[in-house]
């Protein structure tokens, strides 16, 4: 099974990279890992990892900027219908817009806008930085076997904006941050957590190894 | 609910791990990748390295211990010290570290948060802020920021600071006593609350660590999200298990999976 992260400037591949190889081991899943921002190995893989950290606007432009990528992206992930995971910004930007700093186009994929989380106790900080817990809107494959809710097992955040779904069909987990803040999102074979998988240690290795087993 | 993290700092120097008591007497304690990798196992929140490198040549030595650390650990990795340039930050990240501190490049030119925060994203910069307690103005306790391990005074208010680094995109401060630092007897709660109210960031607390109680009084009293210990852990003293449990019992939202 060929894994396609893709590079585009944004964000700890190393690390995304390390977590999926580790994931794949365990769920006994051969993977051929590949950093790239080679939209022709985008094209020829099995599944589409699209990490992100920033702000959107930057994550976009440097998407744009990668020779036929958005192209490829909507042949594998659109055409057909690979598995996708869209990671922190990476999943914000399957949204209709981003409104973090100026507007900004998504892929609309899913219907929503990026807005800035507001959490209800004006004392809380913003970003919300550490480990939160996730309450399932809907069951989704990726989360197999996850011990979820308050005593459940832990996703790490680091965010101050997050997915307002349109169609509540789309919204997958959401974590409780003086309420409720998306935490998952997913349509057909498409996937996007608004957490860091790849530094969620076992929860995280656990929905990686999912995610590479998922047949959408 | 949102947790708070407990989080183990490894004073690396020259590729191996030091913890200096107020800075001055270092001793070595160890392989830095070998202690992140038992600290990953125990259950911590985050690491902290602070490359306390000396010479500019073996600086890169730092480079190679980020890298393997993040093949082996899958949690959240801070790394600071001597990070003066954006081309820093970028080698620090592309290693493998989430999140990258800058303390006296920020102090000598604070624009520089906000040139790293914008080419790097508010969520990956952290400030790392050495405090001391200076004379009292009309009653009102001050803290300034101190550079070189705490020997040398800049005269620059501590929380005006904070809320400038703050304003120029920082995602987070480390907060350090250097009063408390080294001298086990807690941290200093008074300048931790001062600063964690005064911003909308979360404060990691640290500097003074010396039982399981300060860790509580770092949350509850000074309103950090986060406390940061070095010694404690490092001599065994108490395991990051322990330290959980006993915030736990003293009803601090903790992570215990």
């Amino acid at each position: 099974m060929k894994v396609v992260i893709i590079d585009y400037g944004s964000g700890n591949l190393h690390s995304a990279g390390k977590a999926i190889e580790r994931a794949a081991r365990e769920a006994g899943v051969a993977a051929d890992i590949s950093i790239t921002s080679d939209s022709g190995e985008v094209r020829d893989s099995d599944r589409v990892v699209l990490p992100g950290v920033g702000a959107f606007a930057d994550c976009r432009q440097g998407l744009d900027a990668v020779d036929g990528m958005l192209d490829a992206l909507e042949f594998a992930v659109r055409d057909q219908g690979r598995p996708f995971l869209g990671i922190c910004v990476g999943a914000q930007l399957l949204a209709t817009r981003g409104l973090e700093k100026t507007t900004t186009a998504g892929f609309d994929w899913i219907k929503g806008d990026v807005v800035q989380i507001s959490p209800s106790d004006p004392a809380m900080k913003i970003p919300q930085m550490g480990w939160n817990t996730l309450e399932v809107v809907k069951d989704h494959p990726v989360l197999h076997c996850i011990p979820t809710g308050e005593s459940g097992w832990h996703a790490y955040f680091v965010h101050s904006y997050h997915i307002r779904v349109e169609d509540p069909d789309d919204l997958i987990a959401v974590t409780d941050y003086g309420g409720p803040v998306t935490a998952i999102v997913g349509r057909d074979n498409i996937v996007g957590t608004q957490f860091h998988p790849e530094k969620s240690q076992k929860l995280g290795l656990s929905l990686i190894a999912n995610f590479l087993t998922w047949k959408p | 609910m949102l947790k708070a993290r407990v989080i183990p700092c490894l004073d690396v120097k020259d590729g191996r791990v030091v913890k200096g008591v107020s800075f001055v007497d270092l001793i070595d304690a160890g392989d830095p990748v070998e202690a992140a990798k038992a600290y990953d196992a125990a259950g911590a929140d985050e690491l902290t390295f602070l490359d306390i490198t000396a010479s500019s040549d073996d600086r890169s030595i730092i480079f190679d211990v980020v890298a393997e650390t993040a093949e082996h650990c899958f949690m959240p990795l801070t790394v600071g010290g001597g990070v003066r340039e954006l081309s820093d930050i970028r080698n620090l990240l592309k290693a493998g570290a989430d999140k990258v501190s800058i303390n006296t490049a920020a102090v000598k030119r604070p624009e520089f948060v906000r040139e790293a925060a914008d080419k790097f994203g508010d969520q990956c910069i952290v400030v790392a802020i050495d405090a001391k307690r200076v004379d009292d103005v009309d009653g009102e306790k001050r803290w300034e920021i101190f550079t070189h391990g705490g020997r040398q005074s800049t005269g620059i208010d501590a929380v005006e600071f904070a809320r400038l680094v703050v304003s120029y995109g920082a995602g987070e401060i480390l907060l350090t006593s250097m009063d408390q630092d080294g001298r086990k007897t807690g941290y200093d709660i008074h300048l931790t609350r001062t600063i964690a109210d005064a911003v909308t960031v979360p404060v990691i607390a640290s500097g003074g660590v010396g039982n399981l109680d300060h860790l509580v009084e770092g949350i509850r009293e000074g309103h950090a999200a986060a406390v940061l210990a070095a010694s404690i852990f490092h001599f065994g003293t108490y395991t990051i298990g322990e330290a959980k449990r006993h915030m736990h019992n003293a009803g601090i939202p903790v992570r215990m999976d």
